[in-house]
C-alpha cells in the first residue's frame, strides 16, 4: 500500500457537477472534497440527489458537467469497473455478495487466482483465496477461522464486514458505502462503525451514506446535506447538531 | 444526543464466527445425503436377493455392469442440467436435443461409411451430431440470456422444436446405423469395462473438474447465488449464460451419440425419458432448484440412486410401477433434507 495519499490529503474532489435526466436536474453544481483518513457522510432526504452523485463518482453515471479529480488528476469513468480499478469501490446495502461461496472466494470473484495442478492442469488457487481473506478480515479485527464455509453462515455485520474487505483486498482509496447499516441489526452497526473506522485509519477516504443521524455523529468527519439536487451545507461534525443537520436536509 | 459521541474507546472483541462443529457435521451429512440414499438402497436389495433367492445383488458384476450402462445417459444429461440448475436455470429441451443427436449421428454415420471407412466415419458423424446439438443450445443461450426469457420457458420451446426437427430428419421412426465400429463403441468392452462406461466416466470427471476448480464453475455458482452480485464483481452473465446452454447441449449430444451406438440406431424419441430423471438425479444428487447449490459428485449418486431402484425393483421381481413410487418418494425427501439444511445453516432461499 505504498501509493496511499498521506492523511489529510486531498484524495477525491468533486467539481461543479451536474447532472441532468432530460429535464430534471438530479444534480446542480455540487462541489465536495474527500479527504485521505477522512470520513465523509452524505444526507439528504429522499430525491435529494445522493444516489446520483455516488453513482457519477463510481462509474454507473456519466456526468453532465463538471468534473472528478482523483489524487489531483481528472478522471471519467466509462463504467464501475473503471472506477474500481482506479480505486473507487462501492459497497451496496443489499451486500452484493454470493452467499454459497466463501469469504476468499467472495473477495476474488470476478478475479479468481489460478495455479497449475500437477504442472498443467490450471486450478483455483483456494489456499490463496483463504489466505487472502484470513489476513483482508484481520485488518479489520474480524477473525475468522471457518474459511472454508460460506458467507450465508455469517451474520450480517460479518458479511458487511466481507463486503469492505474485499475493497479493502484490492486496494480501494475511495470507499463508497450506501446504507451500510440499514439492513442490521444495533450491535452489527456498532461492528460497521467500527469497521469504518478502523478504514479510516488506514488512511482509506470514505464516503458514507446514511439516514441515521447517530450513525452519522458517530463515525464521520464531516456531513455534506444535499437538498433537491444541490448542496444545502457542509458541516465539521464537530461544529453541528443534529438539529442544524435537519434543519439544512429539510430546508428552512 | 446533541454531541457526537466518542470513538469506540479501546478495543471491542471480535466476534468470534459461528464455529458450531454440530451444524457443520449435520450439513456434512445433509451434503452427502444422495450416497447415503445409494448405500442403503444397495443394502436394501442386497439384503432382499439374499433371504429371497439366497443370491447376491451388489458382488455380481453383471448387475454392477447392467446399472451403470443403465445409468450412462440419464447421467450424461445430468451433468449438464446439473451446470444449468446450479445457476438457476433449467434445461427442459436436452431430452429431445439428445434424440436429435442420435439420429443426427446414425444419418451422418451412415452417410460417410462408405467414403471414409467405418473408423473415420464415427468419428466425423459423433463430432458432427455433437455440432449440431450445440445449435438449439446456442438458441437457448440467446434466449436465456439476451432475450431474458425464463429458463423454463425458453427450453420448453425449444423442447417442442428439438423434438419436430428430430422426427422430421429421422422419418418418423427409428434410423438404423449400418457400422461396426460404431456398435462396438456401444457394446464392446476392455477388460470388461464397456466403452461408454470408460468415455462416460472421462467426460464426467472433466465436467467435476469443470464445475470445481476453474472460473466457469466458480461463476456459475456466483450467478446462481446471487445474479447481481455476480455482475457487480465484473463477470460477463450474458456470455456466460450462453456458454452454459452451450455446454447443456452438447452434453445431450453426447448422450445421443453413445445411445446411437449402443442400439445401433438413431431414435428421435431417445432422450425422452430421460429428462426427467436427469432433473431428479441433479435434485437428488443435493442442488438446489432455486440455483447456487450442488455438485457434479453428488448428481454421479443421484444418478445411480435412480438406477439402482429401476433395476433393483426388476431384479427382485417387483411389479415395475414400484419404480415411479420409489423414485417419487426419494426426490420428496431429497428435498425436504435441502429445506431443511437451509434452515438449519441460517441460508436464505431465493428471493
Amino acid at each position: 500500500m505504498s501509493d496511499m495519499t498521506p492523511i489529510g490529503q486531498p484524495l477525491l474532489e468533486v467539481r461543479n457537477l451536474s447532472k441532468n435526466f432530460g429535464p430534471v436536474q438530479a444534480l446542480n453544481d455540487l462541489t465536495m472534497m474527500v479527504r485521505a483518513g477522512e470520513v465523509v457522510a452524505l444526507a439528504g432526504d429522499n430525491g435529494a440527489g445522493k444516489t446520483t452523485l455516488i453513482k457519477a463518482i463510481s462509474g454507473v453515471y456519466q456526468p453532465s458537467s463538471g468534473e472528478i479529480l482523483l489524487k489531483g488528476k481528472p478522471v471519467s469513468f466509462a463504467s464501475p469497473q473503471e472506477a474500481r480499478d482506479q480505486g473507487i469501490e462501492t459497497i451496496y446495502q443489499d451486500l452484493a455478495l454470493a452467499d454459497n461461496l466463501t469469504i476468499g472466494a467472495n473477495i476474488f470473484l470476478g478475479r479468481e487466482p489460478m495455479r497449475r495442478a500437477f504442472g498443467f492442469l490450471p486450478v483455483l488457487d483456494r489456499a490463496k483465496m483463504a489466505e487472502a481473506a484470513k489476513s483482508t478480515m484481520a485488518l479489520l479485527d474480524f477473525h475468522v477461522s471457518r474459511l472454508d464455509a460460506p458467507v450465508s453462515n455469517f451474520s450480517g455485520g460479518q458479511r458487511q464486514a466481507v463486503a469492505i474487505g474485499r475493497a479493502v483486498y484490492w486496494n480501494a482509496q475511495i470507499l463508497i458505502m450506501d446504507e451500510p447499516t440499514a439492513a442490521l441489526g444495533v450491535p452489527e452497526q456498532r461492528k460497521v462503525i467500527q469497521l469504518i473506522h478502523q478504514l479510516k485509519a488506514q488512511g482509506r477516504g470514505v464516503i458514507f451514506i446514511s439516514h441515521n443521524l447517530q450513525d452519522i455523529f458517530a463515525v464521520a468527519d464531516r456531513i455534506v446535506v444535499l437538498r433537491r439536487g444541490v448542496q444545502a451545507g457542509e458541516r465539521r461534525i464537530a461544529d453541528t447538531t443534529h438539529d442544524e443537520v435537519v434543519k439544512l436536509m429539510v430546508g428552512g | 444526543m446533541t454531541s457526537p459521541p466518542a470513538a469506540p474507546a479501546g478495543h471491542v472483541a471480535p466476534q468470534a464466527d459461528h464455529a458450531d462443529k454440530a451444524r457443520t457435521l449435520l450439513q456434512r451429512i445433509a451434503d452427502l445425503r444422495a450416497w447415503l440414499f445409494l448405500a442403503f438402497l444397495i443394502l436394501g436389495f442386497e439384503l432382499w436377493s439374499r433371504i429371497s433367492f439366497g443370491g447376491t445383488f451388489l458382488f455380481n458384476p453383471f448387475n454392477i455392469q447392467s446399472i451403470a450402462v443403465f445409468a450412462v445417459a440419464p447421467l450424461l444429461l445430468a451433468t449438464g442440467q446439473t451446470f444449468v440448475i446450479i445457476s438457476g436455470g433449467i434445461d427442459l429441451s436436452m431430452g429431445f436435443i439428445m434424440g436429435l443427436a442420435a439420429v443426427v449421428a446414425a444419418h451422418v454415420i451412415n452417410w460417410a461409411t462408405p467414403g471414409m471407412g467405418f473408423g473415420l466415419a464415427v468419428l466425423f458423424g459423433s463430432v458432427v451430431a455433437v455440432l449440431v446439438a450445440a445449435i438449439p443450445g446456442i438458441v437457448n443461450g440467446m434466449l436465456v440470456a439476451l432475450l431474458k426469457v425464463p429458463p423454463f420457458i425458453g427450453t420448453l420451446g425449444m423442447f417442442g422444436v428439438a423434438r419436430g426437427v428430430a422426427f422430421l430428419l429421422a422419418g418418423g421412426t427409428t434410423v438404423p446405423v449400418k457400422n461396426e465400429v460404431f456398435s462396438a463403441l456401444g457394446n464392446g468392452k476392455i477388460s470388461g469395462v464397456p466403452y461408454i462406461i470408460i468415455v462416460t466416466a472421462i467426460f464426467v470427471l472433466i465436467m467435476h473438474y469443470l464445475l470445481g476448480q476453474t472460473k466457469f464453475g466458480q461463476h456459475n455458482y456466483a450467478i446462481g447465488a446471487n445474479a447481481q452480485a455476480a455482475r457487480r464483481a465484473g463477470i460477463n452473465i450474458k456470455w456466460h449464460l450462453l456458454r452454459l446452454y452451450i455446454l447443456s447441449g452438447m452434453c445431450a449430444g453426447l448422450a445421443g451419440v453413445l445411445y446411437a451406438a449402443r442400439f445401433s440406431a438413431g431414435a428421435a424419441q431417445a432422450g425422452e425419458p430421460l429428462l426427467l430423471d436427469s432433473v431428479a438425479a441433479v435434485v437428488i444428487g443435493g442442488a438446489s432448484l432455486f440455483g447456487g447449490s450442488g455438485t457434479i459428485l453428488g448428481t454421479v449418486a443421484g444418478a445411480f440412486v435412480i438406477a439402482v431402484i429401476q433395476y433393483g425393483l426388476v431384479f427382485i421381481n417387483v411389479a415395475p410401477f414400484w419404480q415411479f413410487i420409489s423414485v417419487g418418494v426419494v426426490i420428496i425427501i431429497s428435498v425436504l433434507i435441502d429445506q431443511a439444511q437451509r434452515r438449519f445453516s441460517g441460508g436464505r432461499q431465493s428471493e
